[in-house]
């Protein structure tokens, strides 16, 4: 029997999974709408555009099952990141996946019931969901229905557009890494398989 | 303590519109920038009008919604409603481009008699042409291009001499548009497209020229996604006229055939907007920045030409993430270790 421990309850796994897709569909479409011509286009543009403001709708409903249920359930206690010495956990992770991982050193922060994340990744999730997903909807929220947001200025309609392109960058570079460091697992593919089956093997 | 954190953040979030919130006052003062000249003095009351003596003879009836007139050898004064046409809004007329005109540099002197002869009613107006062609003053407007695209529109090859210059520039209150709204653009767009809408959205005058019932704007734009802001942000002749570079505003209006329908031909990194809505600001680059751009001088359209840095930037910092993905699992794989 190999140890492991029931991590993504269902909820959490559906969340996930929907929250992934989006996030696919909405780079794909927005790259498309970025760098649409008359000539040539991933996707024709006002398909596009309906094809993101639709799974944008989607990540935002979707959101919201996230931050209700981590404040209804435990789930939200992993991502508290504790200051003091934080930056010092960070450096000791960041030495391991650019040093120790190659040389088969000891897991800094190895996972167990009350650590589901390691501080590299508490940090960089809780920055994700708790601030860049947030401005995200808001930043497509006002462009979504710009009328209404007009009222408040076509300035803050330019800060939005960059903000939102910005923010864009910065969760398809998430990813990324997101996708590959679920790869540093006890197998390869050990971290996919949990987020079907709701069971994190340990190494 | 978590919960407080939680409700703290939302808070954040909710007011982070609020935040970016520009006053409404902010817009009002650029309206008004916008009636002022480059010293800040209102252009307007440096007029010195000529001829509003010898117009007021007109205007006494010409500005009321009724007359009253003796007729010669009549026992009572005669009270009549003057036609809604026929009444010119002073205002208007003296705040226009052709605010200094005689009424009779237009009309026929005959028109000094009354009651008015009944024929002159089908008196010929003068064109466009017919003062401004050749005119070195007014060469920067390039009248005979204008005509000349003018010939080539749909309502030309349609209508032909019945469709005059007049049909859509009102001669008594038309005025110059393009160039004299810089800083206030949807006041600007506003004006141009209810010079269309005066006739495509009221049948009386959509009738004078033809007998066809118009077709009702918002179903023919029902496909257009997010319409009140398209109808807001730019004008009609952006998809309706075919974009001349010589001329500021295009007057070359296509048939519905040929309409803009790809939403590419704005949306994209080679927006038309830019030969047509924004011609102007960006050939005043300096004197002019382009409306609703905020600090990036590009204006709001999306998929447009925008944020070029911050995209290659971020398409830059994305490309080498996946270098680094793809060095840092090669070297796990000649590792072995994890």
């Amino acid at each position: 029997m190999k140890d492991r421990i029931y991590f993504y309850p269902i909820w959490v796994r559906s969340w996930h999974a929907i929250n992934a897709l989006m996030f696919l569909v909405l780079i794909f479409t927005g790259f498309s709408i970025q760098y649409a011509t008359t000539s040539v286009s991933w996707i024709r543009f006002d398909r596009a555009v309906v094809v993101h403001d639709i799974a944008g709708l989607i990540l935002t409903f979707n959101y919201l099952i996230f931050l209700f249920g981590n404040i209804l359930s435990d789930n939200g206690r992993f991502y508290r990141f504790t200051l003091k010495g934080g930056l010092n956990r960070l450096i000791q992770q960041f030495h391991f996946y650019t040093m120790g991982i190659f040389k088969g050193a000891p897991y800094p922060f190895p996972i167990n019931k009350y650590r589901k994340f390691n501080p590299l990744q508490k940090l960089t999730y809780l920055l994700s969901m708790y601030l860049g997903i947030p401005l995200m909807i808001i930043t497509g929220l006002t462009l979504y229905f710009p009328a209404v947001f007009n009222l408040i200025g076509l300035t803050s309609l330019v800060i939005s557009d960059l903000i939102h392109i910005l923010l864009g960058y910065f969760l398809s570079i998430f990813m990324v890494i997101h996708v590959y460091f679920c790869t540093i697992g006890h197998t390869v593919t050990s971290n996919f398989k949990s987020m079907l089956n709701g069971w994190h093997e340990l190494h | 303590m978590k919960k407080k954190r939680v409700i703290l953040l939302l808070a954040l979030l909710l007011l982070l519109p609020f935040i970016l919130y520009t006053p409404v006052s902010v817009r009002a003062q650029e309206g008004q920038a916008a009636r002022k000249d480059s010293t800040g003095k209102d252009k307007h009351k440096e007029r010195v009008y000529t001829n509003k003596t010898e117009n007021n003879v007109c205007l006494k009836c010409h500005s009321k919604t009724h007359i009253e007139y003796m007729a010669e050898g009549a026992t009572k004064v005669y009270k009549q409603k003057m036609f809604s046409e026929c009444i010119i809004d002073t205002n208007l007329f003296y705040n226009a481009n052709h605010w200094n005109f005689k009424c009779t540099d237009c009309h026929s002197d005959e028109y000094s008699t009354f009651p008015h002869k009944g024929e002159l009613r089908f008196e010929e107006k003068p064109g466009c042409l017919d003062c401004h062609a050749g005119d070195p003053q007014y060469a920067q407007f390039n009248f005979e291009k204008i005509d000349e695209e003018f010939k080539k529109s749909i309502h030309f090859q349609r209508q032909g001499g019945s469709f005059s210059c007049w049909a859509c520039h009102d001669g008594h209150y038309y005025k110059i548009n393009a160039r004299n709204r810089q800083e206030n653009i949807l006041a600007a767009i506003e004006y141009d497209n209810n010079i269309c809408l005066s006739c495509h959205a009221n049948i009386q005058k959509y009738q004078l020229i033809t007998n066809k019932v118009n077709p009702n704007i918002l179903q023919k734009h029902e496909w257009l996604p997010n319409q009140p802001n398209h109808f807001k942000h730019v004008r009609c002749i952006e998809c309706h006229a075919q974009v001349n570079d010589s001329l500021m505003v295009a007057h070359n209006i296509q048939p519905k055939s040929k309409a803009v329908k790809k939403c590419a031909e704005c949306h994209s990194g080679n927006s038309r907007l830019m030969a047509s809505l924004y011609k102007y600001q960006l050939e005043n680059q300096g004197k002019y920045s382009l409306p609703e751009s905020g600090f990036t001088n590009e204006p709001v359209i999306i998929g447009g030409k925008r944020n070029g840095l911050l995209k290659l930037l971020g398409n830059i910092a994305l490309l080498l993430t996946i270098v680094v993905v793809v060095i840092h699992s090669t070297l796990r794989i000649v590792s072995k270790k994890n």
